[in-house]
């Protein structure tokens, strides 16, 4: 049922995006000249394309990130149901799984870390 | 969206008003900002238009609305404009969760104050606001400008690094709550606090059992990783003025810019309300429990329909207020740090946040196994 609802709200607002822009450039005035359509910068003719070369580091971040936020989605479950676990008497062993789980995810972070993957300079 | 054309009808009304509340915040808290921030540099802010500079933000939207529109000839033409439309969606569809105020309930329907009512709310709301840099990085790619790309790939970087530490500083509460559902967390915040552990138990009664009171380190770890995630000040590496002039909406103006307002405002929005709902109690009246309001309004009010509808809108006024104040320290906070260094940025948000994150989790769990030993 809430399926509707967010379709229906992500409909809604990009509706109302397209019509709000679309209206603000009906009233704008309309000067053009082939300087105001050069990209922004300080003053100079642009010396760079877009495509500029691009550190690794954020590539690197980016696939970090899936790892390790991966691993943090599988510690919700485990929330949601570790108080039924222990009512149910199995809490001792949910524990000590979570944990040889968290040590496999410290042990990550920690040679993540020793393996300056994470050095920005 | 509903049952009969009754409950559709007023669930779509429910789902314009949660935008209409961001995009109607937004100015006022623009104001807030202005005023807020001249006040805290000794200057006097915008006051020249209506009482107080309140009319400021009408003169604004009408000045917006008469500015040229043109798109940069560098530009990738859909990417640039479909930027600022898809910076709205995240922040709206994920502040539509949210319980505003009590259920109210008419004849045989049952409104719930929210858009609609989702069972693993707090993973729906974390999974469509990590939408947010999909539009920093169409805004940076789409401008052709490397200003722009060099924002968006910061805000983009630093966003999902604190993502980690956003999600895992929640699992402890979660874990105190053992529920997903918002609705069901309020519920559990009413009762008084008390502590209990290994058969001695402290009871604090005359405070609410608010989950702070449990996970102080937690609510510190998410408060600091929402603004990060907002990219605001002392985490707005993305538009790092000095570097990188305004980051990724270097080649913005006008309305489009206005579109990425509402969108960082409403995130702010978002987390202050996530903030208030984990943490602060959510649309309960601290030191009034729900049984005492309900039973309050129905002396006051006509007949039972009404009774529950001036119980929630007491309840949504609530919230509101705790929300507004979680927004004034946004705007503090703003205006009182100085921005960090990229590479203390990153150091603080994977060295130091998100171990902090890991080591709250284990406590928690320990604690709770340890209390019901």
């Amino acid at each position: 049922m809430p399926l509707g609802g967010v379709i229906f709200i992500t409909i809604f607002v990009a509706i109302f995006g397209v019509v709000i822009l679309f209206a603000a450039s009906l009233f704008g005035t309309r000067k053009y000249d082939s300087v105001k359509f050069e990209s922004y910068e300080c003053g100079i003719p642009v010396q760079e394309k877009k495509d500029t070369k691009i550190s690794v580091k954020f590539y690197l971040t980016a696939i970090l990130f899936i790892l390790f936020d991966i691993e943090i989605i599988f510690m919700y479950p485990w929330a949601t149901t570790f108080r039924d676990f222990i009512k149910s008497g199995e809490g001792g062993y949910v524990f000590i799984s979570m944990l040889v789980f968290l040590a496999i995810f410290i042990f990550g972070l920690f040679w993540e870390v020793k393996s300056k993957a994470l050095e920005w300079e | 969206m509903g049952h009969d054309i009754f409950e559709i009808t007023i669930n779509a009304i429910k789902l314009i008003v949660c935008f209409l509340i961001i995009v109607q915040a937004v100015p006022v808290l623009v104001w807030a900002e202005r005023r807020g921030s001249a006040f805290i540099q000794n200057r006097l802010g915008p006051n020249r238009i209506g009482p107080l500079g309140l009319l400021q933000l009408a003169a604004d939207a009408v000045k917006f609305f008469f500015k040229e529109e043109f798109a940069p000839a560098n530009a990738v033409k859909f990417l640039y404009y479909a930027a600022p439309i898809f910076a709205l969606i995240p922040a709206t569809v994920a502040f539509a969760a949210i319980p505003l105020g009590a259920p109210v309930q008419w004849n045989e329907h049952i409104f719930r104050l929210q858009g609609y009512e989702i069972n693993v709310g707090i993973v729906f709301i974390l999974a469509v606001s990590s939408l947010a840099p999909y539009s920093i990085l169409m805004a940076g790619w789409g401008s052709g400008n490397k200003y722009a790309l060099m924002g968006a790939l910061r805000a983009s970087a630093q966003v999902i690094s604190y993502e980690l530490a956003l999600g895992l500083s929640i699992v402890g509460m979660i874990m105190t709550y053992g529920t997903f559902n918002l609705s069901e967390m309020i519920q559990a915040q009413q009762a008084p606090l008390s502590y209990s552990l290994l058969g001695f138990t402290l009871p604090l009664n005359f405070l609410p059992a608010w989950g702070i009171f449990y996970q102080p380190l937690g609510a510190i770890l998410f408060f600091a990783a929402s603004f990060a995630e907002s990219n605001r000040l002392p985490f707005d590496l993305a538009e790092g003025e000095a570097e990188l002039v305004a980051g990724f909406h270097v080649e913005y103006g006008g309305f489009k810019m206005l579109l990425f307002f509402i969108g960082e405002y409403g995130h702010m929005i978002v987390a202050s309300a996530l903030m208030v709902l984990f943490y602060f109690g959510g649309y309960v009246i601290p030191g009034i429990p729900m049984e005492t309001l309900n039973q309050w309004a129905l002396e006051h009010a006509p007949d039972a329909n009404f009774a529950s509808l001036l119980a929630g809108l007491i309840t949504l006024v609530c919230f509101l207020v705790k929300v507004v104040v979680f927004l004034w320290i946004f705007i503090q906070v703003r205006w009182t740090l100085p921005r960090f260094r990229y590479d203390q940025l990153m150091d603080l948000g994977w060295k130091t946040m998100l171990p902090w994150a890991l080591f709250n989790t284990i406590l928690t769990a320990t604690l709770i196994y340890v209390a019901h030993l």
